[in-house]
This record gives C-alpha cells, structure tokens and sequence, in this order.
C-alpha cells in the first residue's frame, strides 16, 4: 500500500461529498483522510482525498470518479511537488508545575496556544502529518485529553493553478 | 486573514464568478441541443407538472411506462391531455422500468418510466440496478414529498436519490419548478450519451404544484460531463498493426457496439480483418450468427469454439466488452497468450479487469470507423495476416463440438428443441426476450440471430422476471415486429402482472414459456455441485405436479390465449398457431424435461481450459496444441 493524495474538483452542488465518498466505499477503496471546502470559484468546491491504495486500484477509483458527472476534474499531488498541511487542535493538562514544559514544546514546533485554563491548554498546530506526530509525541508526557484533527489539504508548488487549467481546457473544448 | 473588502475588489470578484459561470455553460456548448439562441418554445406560464409533461414532450420521449400515487398526481393531470405522450398504465413499479428497458433495447432510445415517491419510487430499484449494469437508456422521474416534508419522515417518503445513488448514471432532486425543463433535459443527454445508463429524476410534489415558467430547448450545465468519442489516431494505428501481424487474432465483441450502433461498421472489420469473431450474451446479434467468420458466444455457457479461441489467441481485440467474470472464468488465465486491444466508450472498463496492451477510449462507431482504413493501408503495405492456420484450427474444434444437446432420459420435451425450433419458424426478423436461467442460455445459444438489437436480456444484473416487462416495451418500441419473450416457469412468476397490461394496451407480445417445474439453472448448479439435493428450486408447475399456478388458464384469465404443449409433435403446430394471432398476448406453456441441462459450461471460478462440452466431457487441448 502507498499513501496517495487526490485534490478532486466538483462542482458545488447538494449531495457531491456524498457521491464521492460513496463511491470510494462501493469499490472497496479506503480513505485515510478527507477535507471539502470551497475554492477561488464559487462554483467549485475542492475535495482533498488520501488514500492507501496500490498504483493500479489508484488510477482505476481515478477513472470511476471522473464518471461522477459532477466530477470536474481530478489531480493528484506528489508530495515532492506540493505542500501539505493538516490542522491540529489539541488539549493537553497543564498545571503550575508542567506548563513551561508544554509551553517550551509549543514554542519548539511553532505552534500556538488557543485557550489557556487553570490545569490546561488547547494548541493550534499546522504542519505535514509527521510534524504534527511528532508535536503529539512530545505532549504525550504531559497528558493529551483530546485530539482534533483536519484532513489533510494540500496544493501543488509553483505558479501553475490546477483551477485555472480546469477552466482554460474546459474553454476550449467547447 | 483580510480586512473587510473593498467595493472594487467585491465587484471583481463577482465579474470573476460571472466569467466562470460563462466558462461553466460553455462547456456544455458543443452539444447540438445546447446551441442555445433565443427560445423556440415559451416561456410559458405553467405549473411544475405541466413542465415536467411539456419538457418530456419537447425532449423527444413519447412512451411513458408508469403507475400515479399521491406524490406524482399533479403530474399525471395534465399528463392525460398530452397528444405526443404515451402512458402505459402497468400493474408494478419493476414492470414499468423492465418496460422502459426493453423500449430502450428495441428502439436505442431513451426508455421512460414514471411512478411515485416511496415503495413506488423503491420498486424502481431492481430496474435501475438492471439498466445500469447493462448501459440501457434509461430515466426514472419518481415523485418526492413537499419539499418542507424531505426529512421527516413523511409518508410514502422514501430517499431514492440516495438509494439509488449507487445504481444510478447521475440523479437529481428537485424542489424548485424552473429546474424542471433544464433538469430532464440533462437526464436524457446523459442517460444517452457516452456509455448510457439509467438517471433518476426526483421531483418534489410542491415543484409540480408551483407556478413556474417553461421554455424550450434548454441550456445544459454539466461542467464535469463530456464523453470521449473520437479515439486517440496513434491508438488506432497500433491496433491496426497489432491486427494486421496476429497470427491468432479474436474479435471479442461486447453489447457496447450494439449501444453504439456499429454493428454494420463492425461487420467490415470482421471482413476486412479475416479475424474469427465472439459475441458476448450482451452482443448476440451484432454479428450475424450465420457469418462464417463467427464461433457463437464465448464464456460460462459459450461454444467451445468461442472459448477456446480466446485461450488460444495471441491478440484479443475487445470491442464494447468489459471482460465481465462470466467471460473471462478465472481472470488469471484467461487468454493467457494474447495481447489485448481494448476499445470502450468508458474509460474505467479499460484496464479494470485485464490490463490493456493497447487502450483505445471512444465511441466504437468511430472507433471502428477510424479503423477501416488504417487497417486497409496496414494490409496494403504489409500484406494480409496468415491467419490460415488459425482458422484450420478453429474450423477443427467447430467440427468436434458444434452445438448441439441430448435429448432428455425422462422422455419429456426437451427445451432446447423447443427453443430452436422457436427460433427457426420465427425468424431472425424478430424481437427475442429472455428471463434469467437455463432458458436464457437457451435462447442466446439456439435461436440464430442475424441482427442487432434482436436479443434482448438482463445480463450483469441477471434480474428474473425481466422477460415479461422487456417484451412490452420492446413490442411498444417495435410494434410490427413480432416479439417473442422466452421465460422460465420461475421468472414468469415473478413480473407476469404485466400481460394485464399487455392485453389492455394492445401489446400481443408472445410467450414461450419454457416450463421445467423448477427454477432450473439453480437446480442444475445443485445436480453438478451439491450432490442432487434439490433445496427449494421445485416450483409444482409441470409434469405430474398441481401445476399451481395452471399457466393456460392464467393466460386466460389475462385475456391472453393460452396453448399446453407437452409433446415433441405439438411444439411446431404451436409455434404456428402462436405467431398467427396478433389481436391478443399468448401464453405458450411448454412443460419440458426438467433435467436438460445448459452445455457447455465453465463452472464458477474455474479456468476457461476447463470448460466442459457436455457433463464429464472435456475438450483435449494438449491434442490440438
């Protein structure tokens, strides 16, 4: 198995999130993750997808997605050419006694302290999932009490749009 | 992140959505019906109900195949004023789909069924499901609750879109009126186009009870629906070369060039090619049985010669097949020796069970179409295939096992003789509809097809009951034709409702029903695999049983004419007799041996190299190799 990771474009419409994710199920493809929103094109919502899927199942879930009619068009972003990011709220005990600790650990990953109460903290992280794993490894010691994490979204590098492109082919193929 | 925006950069920013929204319909500019100038039709003032009727009629339907309930009432209203609607009133929900396919099969246009919102909606599912695996044309317009009742629970409510979701090309909900005439316009273009299938259209009661306006033709808006149709050239030229070289080529024909239309085009490549050809249970028809060139069907119940020409082939060449696993047998030794060319409108089919060696996405009539002359000039060039060799082979296994069956040990009538003899008197000119079962194998392997759209079955889904339903619409689509359905004692029980519906409506379709007391091929899967134990498949309708129910005179109490034949000597006189009436449905009830088993046969999951020409007697490859 290998880790792969779909941006799908789709056009905004009720129900979308549900046929995609359906589908994924119905042919027996796992999700890792999965986070929706939408883009610069109000029209257009983007699915970002992380599967653990061999090459060839890959291109197959590709193809039955591209049938989806509202389906506009599917990518998938090599990690060497894309940033991924994942979004991590986290609440960890926090006395008199541990909060430097955790503190000099937000510090040390960049991340953020969101909500401050006597005996804990909630922390904002952003990152690449390791980074993120490694942040919670750290915190571990001190007593992680609850986890929230977004799906991953990512973006590929450089100037080059792929909801640009959608369009500009799109435009001239009709 | 930003400040509250400016007025200048609010008005880009809606002149960037209006461009994209331009951008969005343009896509869809291409199609003929899109070419959207000004109106030809409206608007009109109208209700929800009266768009749904007026865009059905403007879209081209004219069969409608459907039974009212309270979520779609306001619809059948005005429903029955139209002059260019035709509604056929059946008796369940499955007949009107089933219906609906067979039109769609017989006619290759866009079959039409109608029903309400929930069970109405649900008993939709089975067609839906049959139409989808077997890339039928098909729309299914169901009525929802009001849309302030979606979600509670409301009576008759049930989710379709969601049920269906699966099963289904594309779905709509729709709760506002002026989505009406837009939405079933790109039902029917999808359904249609590309590979077709089924899409559903639910409709909420209070959109057709709200005032709204109607305009014809429709602008379609499907940004993310555009069908490859034209094939990739250097495609074609491999294919061309890899056909033009094989020394063991197969042309492996499935019910795709039957939905494309190509059968006339295909039948120049069969030519031009010197290939031998395979039609799939999907694609009897596509190639004339009576070419020489072609060894029947292939697969679980396909001649030797079709099987064992795909074993032994270096190039397989699918045309609209999707190496389905009762084709293939066990997937991993398949043609084991061949390469494959696979040519399909869907893109997914390619590659998902067998890997291409050369992928060839498009519509296969310009498929086939762009072929012909790039194999002409390969043949120019290079010279024909030697390909004689191959077809002395072939010729061989055709002479050692040509189809044929014994007649059964009881002395009871055998099927199969009914069954060609069906074919034989009737002619290839007709319409012929099978259920699922033994009879259904039957009937792809002894009538003699010579044309497309001729056999008509359910055969990814295998839906029982298929036959009778089919049959009606297939008649509505083709009434100067005669339509033989061939069904089972079982699947006949299933939908045999719909003869109401045929005798009422003037729809005298012909029924051969091939009557073995048993649902037959599942119990000739428990003679060959579970030691004869007969577990549930004795149905009490044949010799020397109550015949509950007595055929003959359920088809009198249809208002159809209903015929027993129980002896070899009374099947041609009944056949006769049967074809002569026209005025009202018939029923022939052939109460045949319930031992004649379907031969040959690879059974489930086993390599195609053991396929059997009768029971216990298997071809000798090694012989031959």
């Amino acid at each position: 198995m290998s880790r792969h990771t779909l941006s799908v474009l789709v056009e905004n419409k009720p129900g979308v999130l549900t046929r995609v994710a359906g589908l994924f199920a119905r042919r027996a493809f796992n999700i890792h993750s999965l986070a929706v929103g939408p883009t610069e094109h109000e029209e257009i919502s983007r699915i970002t997808v992380v599967v653990d899927v061999e090459e060839h199942p890959l291109e197959q879930v590709t193809k039955q997605l591209n049938k989806l009619i509202h389906v506009i068009k599917i990518v998938e972003l090599e990690p060497e050419s894309s940033v991924h990011r994942e979004l991590l709220l986290v609440k960890v005990r926090a006395d008199a006694a541990t909060r430097t600790g955790v503190l000099e650990v937000v510090e040390m990953f960049r991340a953020r302290v969101v909500d401050v109460v006597p005996d804990s903290v909630v922390i904002e992280a952003t990152g690449p999932a390791a980074k993120l794993d490694s942040l919670l490894a750290a915190l571990e010691p001190y007593g992680v009490r609850e986890i929230v994490k977004s799906g991953t979204l990512a973006i590929g590098r450089g100037a080059r749009s792929i909801t640009d492109r959608a369009f500009e082919r799109a435009v001239r193929s009709a | 992140m930003t400040g509250t925006p400016t007025p200048a950069q609010i008005a880009a920013r809606a002149e960037a959505r209006d461009q994209v929204r331009t951008e969005l319909r343009s896509r869809v500019g291409g199609k003929a019906e899109t070419e959207v100038a000004a109106p030809r039709v409206g608007p009109e003032e109208v209700t929800g109900a009266q768009s749904i009727v007026r865009s059905l009629e403007e879209v081209g339907a004219d069969v409608v195949f459907g039974i009212p309930g309270g979520a779609i009432l306001p619809t059948y209203d005005p429903l029955m004023d139209s002059a260019k609607l035709r509604h056929i009133l059946v008796r369940h929900e499955q007949g009107g789909g089933h219906a609906a396919s067979g039109y769609a099969h017989a006619t290759g246009r866009v079959g039409v069924t109608m029903a309400t919102s929930g069970p109405g909606a649900t008993n939709l599912v089975t067609p839906i499901a049959d139409a989808n695996m077997d890339s039928i044309p098909m729309v299914a317009i169901t009525g929802q609750v009001a849309s302030a009742a979606i979600g509670t629970d409301a009576f008759q409510e049930a989710d379709i879109v969601g049920i269906t979701m699966p099963i289904t090309k594309h779905s709509y909900l729709v709760t506002d009126p002026a989505e009406i005439p837009r939405t079933i316009a790109e039902a029917f273009h999808i359904a249609s186009t590309g590979r077709p299938g089924p899409v559903l259209v639910d409709i909420a009661k209070s959109a057709m009870q709200s005032r709204t306006t109607f305009s014809w033709p429709q602008e379609l808006n499907l940004p993310g629906y555009h069908p490859v149709t034209k094939p990739h050239s250097k495609q074609i030229r491999e294919a061309a070369k890899l056909l033009a070289t094989a020394r063991r080529p197969v042309l492996y024909v499935g019910g795709g060039v039957i939905r494309a239309g190509a059968a006339d085009l295909l039948r120049q490549l069969v030519d031009l090619s010197g290939a031998p050809v395979v039609t799939t249970l999907m694609a009897r028809g596509a190639v004339p049985d009576s070419h020489p060139q072609h060894l029947g069907m292939p697969g679980m119940h396909g001649t030797v010669p079709a099987v064992a020409a795909l074993q032994k082939a270096d190039l397989v060449f699918a045309l609209g097949a999707r190496f389905d696993d009762r084709v293939t047998g066990k997937l991993s030794s398949f043609a084991p020796l061949a390469a494959i060319i696979h040519a399909d409108i869907d893109p997914a089919e390619i590659g998902k069970n067998r890997e291409a060696d050369v992928p060839i996405v498009g519509d296969l009539r310009e498929v086939i179409g762009d072929l012909l002359p790039e194999l002409a000039r390969e043949h120019e060039a290079h010279g024909k295939p030697d390909v004689e060799g191959w077809w002395r082979q072939l010729d061989e296994w055709r002479r050692t096992y040509p189809r044929g069956y014994n007649e059964p040990e009881d002395g009871h009538l055998s099927p199969q003789h009914v069954i060609q003899r069906l074919g034989e008197m009737t002619g290839p000119d007709a319409i012929y509809v099978a259920g699922v079962g033994q009879h259904q194998m039957w009937a792809a392997q002894f009538i003699s097809y010579e044309h497309p759209n001729t056999w008509i079955n359910s055969g990814g889904l295998g839906t029982m009951g298929y036959s009778i339903p089919a049959a009606m619409g297939a008649k509505v689509g083709q009434p100067d034709r005669t339509v033989w359905a061939v069904d089972g004692d079982g699947c006949f029980q299933m939908t045999n409702q719909e003869l109401a519906t045929c005798t009422i409506n003037d729809i005298p379709i012909k029924v051969a029903l091939i009557n073995n007391s048993s649902l037959g091929m599942v119990r000739q899967w428990q003679t060959l695999f579970y030691e004869s134990r007969y577990s549930n498949t004795d149905l009490h309708t044949g010799h020397g049983t109550m015949r509950v129910p007595d055929f003959v005179k359920l088809a009198d109490a249809y208002g159809c004419e209903g015929i027993r034949v129980e002896h070899a000597s009374d099947v041609d006189a009944a056949i006769k007799r049967a074809n002569e009436i026209d005025d009202r449905p018939v029923v022939v009830d052939f109460t045949v041996s319930r031992d004649a088993m379907v031969w040959p046969m690879v059974a489930a999951g086993v390599s195609n190299d053991d396929i059997q020409y009768a029971r216990g007697i298997s071809p000798a490859w090694e012989r031959e190799d």
